[in-house]
């Protein structure tokens, strides 16, 4: 049903995608009138990063009916940055990228709201990544993807069939650039890989030995390492070297420049000192209209239905000609960020000791020697004997009590579990259920539900 | 999606004037620090080597490791090393410096350390009980191949007698050469 005589929007392309059907629709997609303004009073759109990706991203997201934006970053504007960050000009050079960027979409976009957050992606609290219905990802560091990804996959729930419960997920949209190549792809927890699951396919970093940087130096880049992770540490003593400031890369160039003259380096120049020392390699303005193009495509794909999306991981090389692939990758079951874990019910009353010891009863568990870990609070520890001793007075304590209080929440535990008649070490996630039950004092009328098919207590 | 999401928003308005209950996890997990926690209580340490922890057991993510050798030319010598892991293990190898002075052709007067595992070797395999091994080994057998002390490795190499000499010296307290080595002993 084409509905093209229904109110135009500016978009004539976003209406063509909205206010009718077609063949390559997801489920649940309606067409109409209703969606194209759905999208623009409902969604809320995080894009993290405000940089080469970010700048991006704003862009398409605002072109593409999203009017509830936010913006954060920590970083600002660099000269170097404005070969292809184009929402900023040399006089903003100094300035917060995440301000400046929303300030130049809203005057382009009219009625687009981006509110920037100037801060670190560690600094927010929980609440503020949960407001969000998406989150687009334009970060350049694994670490800072891990963290996001573990934000975003810790909202997520189960049901008692370990399935995940829909309101609980958070859809992310993770871009990345390198030079020619990049990738797109979406993360659906609890559907999709999320980033925990797939990280153990990168590539290990490329680390110089010491004893080559301090004796026996081949290429530039040696010099400079050497200059940057051992002279630096031998002049400067304590002050650490912070590759931002000028003065100190300067300064490193210039050792390098002395170490490579003393071996007959060649190659030195500011430039690869700057690539070496920040792990950078030079960014171009194409590679990353195409990815945040997918990204912002993906988004909007999620919210309204209109086509299937990206399943799941797309990469692009144009290096030598062009070359793009989309691949499926799997969820990883057993994953510790993103799996369901095992569901594991218990009364209030129970001490960490006898937790302890039902793990090594439990048939899908058959835990021994098992250390306990909430969040960040690691309630157990079998050994080190130094740790053991720190933490043996939890063991007497109600677990609900340690678990401060909440009535559900992920706990890790690790140790030895028995798989097929051999010993090996596990690490294992569960979901810790409390259930009220009326006046139970002692544990012996405590009961422990195994998450099966029928209903009766063990 | 978008059905959810209104639903969302209108749940969002409700709680907000609602009192907030025990929910989900509002603690921030990390992977890599499930994984070293893993890896600690893990530990199989020979009588040679302890841990410690000096910020409590709330921050395992740094720590102290104490190595006195048994035999060798660092024989009853005790020797302390920091270990700093970063929120990426096991993806980066944990930073591990010297904090005694010691004079050894493969650890500087800085307090870096020349371990292969420690940079080009390291694997998301390896763990913090194959990095203390690794540390334990330098002290059994000293390797004057690839040197950070470049001194100390020339000597080892051409009279082991005299390196056997000066190791005793630095490690009960006094000079080698220009530089002064505080007792370890």
């Amino acid at each position: 049903m084409v509905l093209m005589d229904a109110p135009q929007s500016k978009s004539r392309d976003l209406d063509k995608l909205l206010l009718r059907s077609g063949n390559l629709v997801g489920p649940g997609f309606f067409p109409g009138t209703d969606l194209r303004d759905d999208i623009r009073e409902y969604v809320r759109v995080l894009v993290v990063g405000a940089g080469g990706l970010g700048c991006e991203l704003l862009k398409d997201l605002a072109l593409s009916g999203f009017r509830n934006l936010d913006v954060i970053d920590m970083d600002r504007i660099e000269v170097t940055n404005l070969n292809r960050q184009f929402l900023f000009r040399l006089e903003d050079v100094g300035k917060p990228k995440a301000e400046v960027a929303a300030k130049r979409v809203m005057e382009r976009v009219s009625g687009v709201e981006i509110k920037p957050h100037f801060s670190r992606i560690e600094d927010k609290e929980l609440d503020f990544y949960n407001d969000f219905n998406i989150i687009a990802l334009g970060l350049d560091s694994i670490e800072a993807r891990r963290y996001i990804n573990g934000v975003a996959c810790g909202f997520l729930e189960y049901d008692e069939d370990d399935n995940p419960r829909s309101e609980t997920i958070k859809p992310m949209v993770d871009g990345g650039t390198e030079g020619f190549k990049g990738h797109a792809r979406v993360i659906v927890p609890g559907v999709t890989p999320c980033f925990e699951c797939t990280i153990w396919l990168f590539p290990p970093q490329v680390k110089f030995p010491l004893c080559t940087l301090a004796e026996t130096p081949r290429n530039a880049a040696h010099c400079i390492e050497y200059a940057h992770l051992i002279k630096w540490h031998e002049v400067h003593g304590g002050k650490s070297f912070d590759p931002d400031e000028p003065e100190h890369m300067k300064w490193v160039y210039d050792e390098a420049i002395k170490r490579a003259e003393l071996f007959g380096i060649p190659g030195v120049t500011y430039s690869l000192t700057q690539g070496v020392v920040k792990n950078i390699i030079p960014a171009i303005a194409s590679t990353n209209a195409i990815i945040s193009a997918a990204c912002a495509l993906e988004t909007l794909k999620i919210v309204s239905g209109c086509s299937k999306t990206l399943a799941n991981y797309l990469t692009y090389n144009g290096g030598e000609g062009l070359h793009t692939k989309v691949t499926e990758f799997e969820r990883d079951k057993e994953c510790l960020v993103c799996g369901p874990g095992i569901l594991i019910e218990l009364d209030t009353s129970i001490t960490l000791q006898k937790f302890i010891d039902m793990l090594e009863e439990h048939p899908k568990l058959l835990l021994s020697n098992a250390s306990v870990k909430h969040g960040k609070d690691s309630l157990y520890m079998q050994a080190p004997p130094v740790l053991e001793e720190m933490h043996r007075t939890n063991l007497s304590k109600p677990l609900y009590d340690l678990m401060g209080r909440v009535e559900k929440d992920t706990v890790h535990v690790f140790g030895t579990a028995l798989k097929n008649e051999e010993k090996q070490s596990s690490l294992t996630k569960l979901r810790v259920v409390f259930k009220e039950v009326d006046g139970v004092a002692d544990m012996d009328t405590a009961i422990l539900r195994v998450n099966s098919k029928r209903k009766t207590p063990l | 999606m978008i059905g959810l999401f209104k639903v969302k928003e209108k749940q969002r308005e409700q709680a907000q004037n609602a009192s907030r209950g025990g929910g989900a996890s509002v603690k921030k997990q990390s992977a890599g620090e499930l994984r070293l926690h893993k890896d600690i209580s893990e530990l199989n340490l020979p009588s040679s080597c302890t841990i410690s922890f000096p910020n409590g057991k709330d921050d395992l993510m740094n720590f102290e490791v104490s190595i006195k050798p048994d035999d060798g030319y660092y024989h009853n010598g005790t020797f302390v090393f920091t270990f700093q892991v970063s929120p990426v293990y096991p993806h980066e190898a944990p930073k591990v410096k010297c904090k005694t002075k010691v004079y050894h052709p493969n650890i500087d007067l800085e307090g870096n350390v020349c371990l292969n595992i420690l940079r080009e070797d390291w694997k998301p395999v390896l763990n913090i009980n194959t990095v203390i091994y690794g540390l334990f080994h330098l002290f059994t057998e000293p390797n004057s191949e690839d040197p950070l002390n470049h001194d100390a490795a020339q000597v080892l190499r051409d009279n082991p007698k005299l390196f056997e000499t000066n190791v005793r010296r630095a490690m009960t307290g006094g000079y080698v050469g220009q530089t002064f080595f505080p007792r370890c002993i």
